[in-house]
């Protein structure tokens, strides 16, 4: 059974996941997802030796199709929700990248 | 109240098709019962009455026929509807403008339905309660003190209040049945695949199902006749044959044998809720179903068993939100990592982190194995106890919901609490299985209750026949909340 969660932890998972949590949510997190993790850990006791996993439920499917062009959004439409863009370029615009 | 709010979609489509009454002029009454009582409901997001006048006056010109002419529907804000904002509840998209339709909205308009807006949502469809939405709860018009069930609770507040006759939710884990149930109403999650989800906005991506919320099964049924089929936009939809779900409606249920799982009830589920259960299997019996005990052996597993297997797969879905194609985008970050982290600390609200925190985790190095594979083993485990039923049983009977409808705020600080309102639906997800949720009863404090039946892969025909034969000899489905 793996251990328990520690606010290390905690501070390591957000950083993967790009999130920035407060101090207070640090605390609640450690205490509500130890909690949570301490509950599902009760599936460590089912016995799973030689069954398969189960990582979707249909039976396998043709979803191939010809590999011809079909109409897609445009340029505009696909920028219309964009915080930050450049329409004359058609690009997304984002902070710098590289100093 | 008025009787007309309480129409459903068939007898609003008839009255349509036979010049009886415009599609205008249904359009203008459910755009009044909005008016009326979403003050104190808030089970829409958006209404897009303009539009949906509009699109009223073009069926009434055409003299459409669809199967769904002129009637009015709702539409869970995780459902993407080109023109109408789409926030599945959430800060992040507050401003979002899908620049597309999902399937399922061309497949209705194409049957003559009228898109009346979009309803609230817990945020990305997390939750059971629509308390997680970043735009505040919908409230159960049976008693606006208590929650609606969720997460698609503002379209099973719509059909629960008559302010129109079909919702639209989404099902990762309950969240189609589960306000069904707490609304009185009826809602059903079809099999997996069997209704496209290109256009919904992703959660758990080997669990989400949408579905509909309806008054009746022969709504149930009509609804899913127009939804269900293949798409060449979405891979997981299927192309099993659709059955005739209208035709399948006889009454007749007898030989039918429907398994209980007496066990999964001993623990943990309110007596009101057992009472009106086992009342309601009385009633399938003297129709002539079989009731026979059966065991699920791994259904206490399932809970886990899903937050795990949910919250990694949503934990890569929601890695889309990042600024910088659509959205919110947080102010002041000089480099892009931290536009990032802000971005999304400031947007998802706090359900969101926390699963987002909990998959992150369950898939990170070290815990992979010990979490999100042995659940997916366990998911395995948790399918076969169905396939085993299914050797001796057309269908699984259990409740809906372990209690009916609980207080706002009553469990919003303890999420292991709420995540338990989920036994009894999370299994049918995990397993890729349709589930219908229909109202068999209410509380001495009239709060409404649901009976729960899952079937056979692609075997809605069966549970709406059920469904339709128990209305046949109930009342309940007639029960309107006094607002």
């Amino acid at each position: 059974m793996p251990e328990r969660l520690t606010r290390a932890d905690v501070e390591r998972i957000a950083a993967l996941a790009r999130l920035e949590l407060t101090d207070a949510e640090k605390d609640l997190f450690v205490r509500q997802l130890a909690g949570v993790l301490e509950y599902a850990d009760e599936i460590q006791a089912v016995e799973t030796s030689g069954v398969p996993p189960t990582s979707q439920v249909l039976s396998s499917q043709q979803a191939d199709r010809d590999d011809t062009p079909v109409p897609s959004l445009s340029t505009a439409e696909a920028l219309a929700n964009a915080p930050d863009r450049s329409p004359q370029t058609g690009l997304f615009r984002v902070p710098r990248v590289i100093g | 109240m008025s009787a007309a709010s309480f129409k459903t979609a068939r007898e609003i489509r008839d009255a349509v098709a036979a010049g009886e009454v415009s599609a205008v002029e249904v359009c203008r009454v459910s755009l009044d019962r909005i008016n009326a009582l979403d003050g104190s409901l808030s089970a829409f997001l958006s209404v897009a009455a303009e539009r949906a006048l509009d699109r009223a006056r073009t069926i009434d010109q055409d003299k459409h026929h669809g199967p769904l002419a002129g009637v009015p529907i709702a539409i869970k804000d995780n459902i993407s509807t080109r023109g109408i904002p789409t926030t599945a509840g959430s800060r992040i998209l507050k401003n979002y403008v899908p620049p597309y339709d999902a399937t399922v909205i061309t497949r209705l308009e194409a049957a003559g339905a009228v898109i009346l807006g979009k309803t609230n949502c817990d945020e990305f469809a997390m939750g059971s309660s629509t308390e997680n939405s970043a735009f505040g709860p919908s409230r159960n018009p049976w008693d606006t003190s208590r929650i609606p069930g969720g997460s698609s609770g503002g379209s099973a507040v719509a059909v629960a209040a008559g302010m129109t006759p079909i919702g639209l939710g989404s099902d990762t884990g309950g969240s189609i049945r589960l306000p069904a149930s707490l609304c009185g109403v009826v809602g059903l999650k079809p099999t997996y695949g069997r209704v496209s989800r290109y256009g919904l906005i992703a959660f758990a991506s080997s669990l989400d199902c949408i579905g509909s919320l309806t008054r009746t099964a022969h709504d149930a049924a009509l609804a899913l006749s127009v939804l269900a089929g293949p798409d060449p936009r979405d891979s997981t939809a299927s192309g099993q044959p659709v059955s005739d779900y209208m035709g399948g409606l006889s009454g007749d249920i007898r030989g039918l044998r429907l398994g209980v799982p007496r066990k999964m009830l001993e623990h943990g589920v309110d007596d009101s809720v057992r009472g009106c259960f086992y009342a309601a299997l009385e009633i399938l019996r003297a129709r002539g179903a079989g009731i026979i005990d059966i065991e699920l052996p791994h259904a206490p597993y399932a809970i886990s068993t899903y937050y795990v297997v949910a919250t990694a797969e949503a934990s890569s879905n929601l890695a889309r939100f990042d600024g910088v194609r659509y959205g919110y985008r947080a102010e002041g970050s000089h480099d892009l990592r931290s536009m990032y982290e802000k971005t999304r600390s400031e947007g998802f609200g706090a359900e969101v982190k926390r699963r987002i925190m909990l998959g992150t985790y369950v898939l990170s190095a070290g815990y992979y194995e010990a979490y999100y594979l042995k659940a997916q083993k366990v998911r395995t485990l948790v399918r076969r106890d169905y396939e085993q039923a299914f050797q001796t049983v057309d269908a699984v009977a259990m409740p809906t919901s372990p209690t009916p409808a609980f207080k706002i705020g009553e469990r919003v600080e303890d999420p292991l609490q709420l995540y338990l309102v989920d036994v009894f639906t999370v299994s049918a997800n995990l397993a890729g299985l349709p589930a219908v949720s229909v109202p068999c009863g209410l509380t001495t404090e009239h709060l409404p209750i649901g009976l729960q039946m899952t079937g056979k892969p692609f075997d809605e025909a069966t549970l709406l026949r059920i469904a339709d034969s128990y209305e046949r000899d109930t009342n309940w489905w007639k029960e309107c909340p006094a607002i």
